[in-house]
């Protein structure tokens, strides 16, 4: 077992909240993760400055506050291998390039096979992912047993475990340092970012959208750019358009601070968790959403309960661990669990979407950031994210990770 | 933990029940004559308010009737 690392002292958060002026290039919806990266990526590679990043709440206070950091591109589809892989490149770079610590720590990620289907399917996106170029390899029960010697591996649990798939390159990043790294890099270039600043209409005029109303006032957008992840139908209904989105709570949880005893992602679908151990040495725990739809924050005590079950059957260690926290945020899912990405022609000439990540989107931060950024820049969808336009479910080319890259992200 | 109330066996644990998802959904009367927008619509997109929302479900561990109710996607409160 590998030592824990030192946490080092916080970033400072270098940037001042702006008061947002009358007219902006861009406007984009949503300070979360893929909001500041797309604002990043469109100062620093494409030049355009003049953007606003506004947000109803504080910078990176929704999904990017509540995931379980889980970074991996092992994805079963070529559409999903190439965007997610593009992201994991920019993660082993991303501290040179923003200048700023992220602690993306490359521990690998297990997925367990409890069953015949599960192995399956596991070795199919081992050969798929081996094909696109991705690190991904088959292991036996005792190669997994070697990697989380704290996981039961035996033939004890109702569901043992007859296999993984493993992705050494796979990992956990600081979710906090990388949004300030990102809020940080864009304010140093002239992003305006400015919180507490809820999107309350649109005006539509010829075809565009030609100005965002606000709760600090109404803005002039040559652009808009909607990144708003769980209140994306939402926005999108005060742009008259429905969106094949349906919003779910989506529960995680920490225990109390531990010693190190898992040093890699432990993923399980079947049995349904999902674990890490944190730097500072809480077990980071996660599984599905909430069965209904809710814009509440808070799900249902069972399906923690549920989870932990699942937790204490593949480690009966942990059954001596006391949970520390819980919370939860709202995901946008969509029928294919693949993100709904490209311009939103139903809205106007001008404006883009990005939404549709559901319970997987952190990962895709750096990537989306800047392939987005390209297709605004640029008025077409790079080709990263042209396979994810909204118009997939008209022509019924989806991308169907649903059984896939599984319910857990 | 959701209280659901089943209009057949009264109020009970969000765990006896099946989620059904937006109610008044139905059926094309005739799927042959929609175009493909219109049947993408049908498949796939369901309205996603914050704010009240009727919806279906089934009481599958107990009488397994499907009913429906309001429910308020925000505070979670219940209207039967």
């Amino acid at each position: 077992m590998k030592p824990a690392p030192r946490l080092p002292e916080h970033p400072p958060r270098l940037w001042k909240d702006a008061e947002p002026r009358k007219a902006y290039d861009v406007v984009i919806v949503g300070g979360g993760g893929h909001g500041l990266a797309t604002a990043y990526h469109l100062a620093a590679d494409h030049g355009i400055t003049n953007v606003a990043v506004v947000e109803k709440g504080w910078l990176a206070g929704g999904n990017m506050a509540r995931n379980t950091t889980i970074i991996r591109s092992n994805y079963l589809w070529d559409a999903s291998a190439g965007i997610y892989e593009h992201a994991l490149g920019l993660w082993e770079t991303l501290e040179e390039r923003l200048g700023t610590t992220v602690m993306f720590d490359q521990r690998g990620v297990l997925n367990l096979a409890h069953n015949l289907s599960d192995v399956r399917e596991g070795k199919r996106r081992v050969n798929a992912n081996q094909l696109n170029g991705i690190d991904a390899h088959w292991l036996t029960p005792a190669e997994v047993g070697k990697l989380a010697p704290v996981l039961d591996v035996s033939e004890r649990p109702r569901h043992p475990v007859h296999g993984a798939t493993f992705q050494p390159r796979a990992g956990i990043a600081k979710h906090d340092y990388v949004a300030w790294g990102y809020a940080r890099a864009a304010y140093e270039l002239g992003v305006d970012l400015v919180s507490d600043c809820e999107v309350t209409g649109f005006t539509q005029t010829g075809g565009r959208v030609t100005s965002v109303s606000t709760t600090r006032g109404e803005i002039s957008a040559g652009t808009v750019v909607l990144c708003a992840a769980g209140h994306s139908a939402v926005l999108a209904e005060k742009l008259g358009v429905r969106l094949p989105v349906q919003s779910h709570p989506l529960q995680a949880l920490v225990s109390e601070l531990l010693e190190q005893v898992l040093d890699t992602v432990v993923m399980s679908n079947a049995v349904h968790v999902y674990v890490s151990q944190a730097h500072k040495g809480e077990l980071v725990m996660g599984a599905g959403v909430d069965p209904h739809i809710g814009y509440g924050r808070r799900g249902s005590f069972h399906v923690v309960e549920e989870q932990m079950a699942a937790a204490v059957e593949l480690f009966p260690i942990f059954a001596r661990a006391h949970v520390l926290r819980t919370w939860a945020g709202i995901v946008d899912v969509t029928p294919d669990a693949s993100p709904i990405v490209g311009p939103l022609d139903a809205a106007g000439d001008n404006v883009w979407i990005n939404c549709g990540w559901g319970t997987g989107g952190f990962k895709a931060t750096p990537g989306i950031g800047d392939v987005f950024a390209d297709s605004v820049a640029h008025g077409r969808a790079h080709d990263l994210v042209a396979p994810y336009a909204l118009e997939r479910f008209t022509t019924g080319r989806l991308i169907d990770e649903h059984g896939a890259a599984a319910v857990a992200h | 933990m959701l209280r659901i109330p089943c209009p057949h066996c009264g109020e009970r644990d969000e765990t006896e029940f099946h989620y059904g998802g937006e109610a008044g959904v139905d059926y094309p009367a005739e799927p042959a004559a929609l175009d493909d927008v219109a049947w993408a619509e049908y498949l796939f997109v369901r309205a996603d308010p914050a704010d009240w929302f009727t919806e279906r479900w089934c009481h599958v561990s107990a009488c397994r009737q499907w009913f429906t109710i309001d429910r308020h996607t925000v505070s979670d409160e219940v209207r039967a």
